[in-house]
């Protein structure tokens, strides 16, 4: 059997077979999911401890706009004073207070609006209640000034501006977000990949050294079939750990979600609260029907292809700088002198990537650094659901193969001559002599 | 032809230190081959360029009268001063995958593993991790991986280092019995020792050169200066001593001896035999010791080092 392939299948079933590999791909979808359905849990829980709040509306005006829901009971208060409203509050537990002093001057009224409780009160529920005083105030205002409210909401007019290239391919506010996602999404993956087994082959080299072995290998096989053995072999096993994690993942989400009935999507934060109510409106079906549209307008050939040859050669320019750190060193500890100039143009790209792609997907820095190899990977991505053309594309490959060459000799060279070194922690100088050997 | 490795002036720097220069040895089919040296005399650096780790920069290695191929490392087997194995990977497994990286077939791999395991006595430790052993046990498993692929030119570094005496033995048995098969070797050490019992040819490399070399017995005789270490017994020393001293060279000798008699080391002129000397002796005292003084391995080794 050809020696490459050996290496590999050895590398590929060490790591595998390793336990805290097998550990770490089974726990962590678990801890993930547990962590999530606690979260989830605890909001819901939250979400539905239902409260009453007494409303002590002086002027009389505002209380009808305040309608019991599942979780809020309003109890509108009369003829009572603010001190007497206070106490009963108090001891009937409930949560709070609203108070409307009545004042003929609109604003004056605004101003004088109290909420009081015992704690503090949830920012959420402030914010609904402001939204809906807000609302009734100007309207109320309206009226002052003589406007006819029903003619002011008939002639509220929607706007989703329809865009379309020059082509007649049609795109809407929904396509950008989709495009921002996708691009983000293959960005960051490509990033963690990097990051996580890029580490995982420097420390089986660095392993490699440490047991001595590494004479006896290489008295077998060339170095640079050992290193792009090992390459291959610990991507494998990082694309089934992927694999099992999305497959896992998604399996233990919709137990998980059916066994507690928890509704993760209820999961919510108060500003996605906000939002929700600011878009209940007719809107959001439209908003539906644009999501559908907008994945479906994504160049998906495109996407995938790049996507495909963009990650790999990413992943392995990277993975081979990883490889020669592991070779140069003789333990984990010495590693660190050389690992920010690899994570440095991985930052810029994430940077580049979330910052300018997103304002100017085809403006100079964007273009520039999408041609970079050590950035292309991540910001490409970014840029090609925004329709990058296919020659640029080729560009940018053609670079990345280029450069990934150049590494992958660069790092043979360091490997050939460092994995014999030992007790040596080299200086960048020390790595440029040996580059002569 | 009868060298199965010939090195041809065999030069290799590094940056500005130069490792080897021009380095010539030939190592003949059949041979145990002793390569010598100090520390840092560039034995290591030799031993991986023809295993081809290291190429030279000028300079060429023939095996068996042709230039070396990467193909050939399967005909060469190698063990490292510098070694170890996968700790956390079994032994059976790894001993099967380093047998592939030479270029045997697995089924072919498995047989001769279990040849090795059993004439060692290691059958057992076929499923334990190489962690779970102790250094000296790695070491027979190191030991089996580099001569399964019955290479006919093994090369070992320092291979007694980490075994206790009972198994150096055994190892030292078994490169005997691989020789005797047909196989050469090549072995770098320092302990003399083991090059006077095991060795015979040897090149000595100092400071990047080799400074001697041949077949070990020509080399002795070379190193040998025809002095004889004779016990004498006779009732006056101080006349038997002028006597001598008026026909040869003599000095001061030490060595055990069970009489108390003159100890004194002979230095014959090269147109005189031992038996001249002996006849010589006899005449005059009674001979209770005579031997010739033949230069031991380490002898020439120091002097050799000390005179360049």
């Amino acid at each position: 059997m050809n020696h490459l392939s050996l290496i590999i299948k050895r590398e590929y079933l060490t790591k595998v077979k390793n336990k805290s590999f097998i550990v770490m791909t089974i726990l962590s979808p678990i801890i993930m999911i547990a962590l999530f359905a606690v979260v989830a849990y605890l909001s819901q829980l939250n979400n539905n401890k239902e409260r009453t709040i007494s409303i002590l509306d002086e002027s009389g005006q505002i209380s009808p706009i305040f309608k019991n829901t599942d979780n809020t009971t309003y109890n509108i208060l009369s003829n009572i004073s603010l001190d007497e409203a206070k106490a009963q509050v108090e001891k009937n537990q409930e949560y709070g207070l609203l108070h409307i002093a009545n004042n003929t001057d609109l604003d004056e009224m605004a101003k004088s609006i109290r909420f009081y409780s015992e704690d503090t009160p949830s920012l959420t529920l402030i914010s609904s209640l402001e939204s809906k005083l807000e609302k009734k105030l100007t309207d109320l205002k309206l009226q002052q000034d003589g406007v006819d409210i029903e003619k002011i909401t008939a002639s509220r007019t929607s706007i989703d501006i329809a865009q379309e290239s020059y082509q007649g391919e049609k795109t809407s506010k929904m396509d950008n977000i989709v495009k921002l996602a996708f691009g983000g999404f293959a960005g960051y993956l490509l990033f963690m990949f990097i990051i996580i087994y890029g580490n995982m082959i420097m420390r089986s080299v660095i392993e490699e050294k440490t047991s001595r072995i590494i004479e006896v290998i290489i008295s077998s096989v060339k170095p640079i079939q050992l290193m792009m053995g090992k390459i291959i072999g610990t991507s494998l096993a990082g694309i089934t750990q992927f694999v099992i994690w999305i497959i896992l993942g998604t399996i233990l989400l919709t137990v998980v979600s059916l066994i507690f009935g928890i509704d993760l999507a209820a999961m919510q934060t108060p500003q996605q609260e906000m939002m929700q109510q600011a878009m209940q409106a007719p809107e959001v079906q439209n908003q539906m029907q644009n999501l559908m549209t907008a994945i479906y307008n994504l160049p998906i050939t495109n996407l995938v292809v790049a996507f495909i040859l963009f990650f790999i050669g990413g992943y392995l320019l990277y993975s081979s700088l990883y490889a020669a750190i592991g070779a140069a060193v003789d333990n984990e500890t010495d590693t660190q002198q050389f690992m920010l100039p690899i994570l440095m143009p991985l930052i810029l790209a994430v940077y580049v990537g979330v910052f300018t792609v997103i304002e100017d997907p085809h403006g100079t820095v964007s273009t520039v650094f999408s041609f970079i190899p050590f950035t292309s990977p991540v910001v490409m991505l970014m840029r090609i659901p925004f329709g990058v053309p296919i020659w640029q594309q080729l560009i940018a490959l053609v670079l990345l193969i280029g450069t990934f060459m150049f590494t992958v000799w660069f790092a043979a060279k360091i490997y050939r001559v460092g994995i014999l070194m030992y007790g040596k922690k080299p200086s960048y100088k020390e790595l440029y002599k040996w580059l002569r050997y | 032809m009868n060298n199965l490795l010939v090195t041809n002036s065999v030069s290799k720097n590094f940056g500005d230190f130069k490792a080897l220069n021009n380095v010539s040895i030939e190592v003949p089919k059949g041979s145990i081959f002793g390569l010598l040296g100090p520390n840092g005399a560039g034995k290591t650096t030799l031993i991986r360029i023809i295993n081809q780790i290291t190429m030279p920069d000028s300079g060429n290695v023939l095996l068996d009268g042709k230039p070396l191929q990467p193909n050939d490392i399967k005909y060469i087997g190698y063990l490292p001063e510098e070694r170890g194995l996968y700790k956390s990977m079994k032994v059976g497994e790894q001993a099967l995958y380093l047998a592939q990286l030479k270029g045997m077939s697995k089924a072919e791999a498995k047989q001769r593993l279990k040849y090795w395991f059993e004439k060692l006595e290691i059958g057992d430790w076929w499923n334990k991790k190489i962690q779970e052993l102790s250094k000296g046990m790695a070491q027979k498993i190191q030991f089996v991986v580099t001569v399964l692929h019955q290479p006919k030119l093994l090369i070992f570094d320092e291979p007694f280092s980490g075994f206790d005496p009972i198994n150096a033995n055994l190892i030292k048995d078994e490169i005997l019995q691989l020789r005797n098969e047909g196989a050469t070797v090549i072995f770098s050490t320092h302990r003399m020792e083991s090059v006077e019992e095991l060795c015979d040819h040897i090149a000595l490399i100092h400071k990047s050169n080799k400074i001697l070399d041949g077949n070990l017995q020509d080399i002795k005789r070379n190193f040998k200066t025809n002095t004889f270490e004779v016990g004498l017994v006779t009732e006056n020393e101080n006349r038997l001593k002028e006597i001598i001293q008026q026909k040869f060279d003599i000095s001061k000798a030490d060595f055990k001896s069970l009489n108390d008699d003159l100890k004194l080391n002979i230095k014959l002129k090269s147109n005189e035999t031992s038996n001249d000397l002996l006849t010589f002796l006899t005449q005059n005292a009674e001979v209770n010791h005579f031997n010739e003084l033949i230069p031991s391995a380490s002898d020439i080794f120091i002097q050799t080092v000390k005179n360049n």
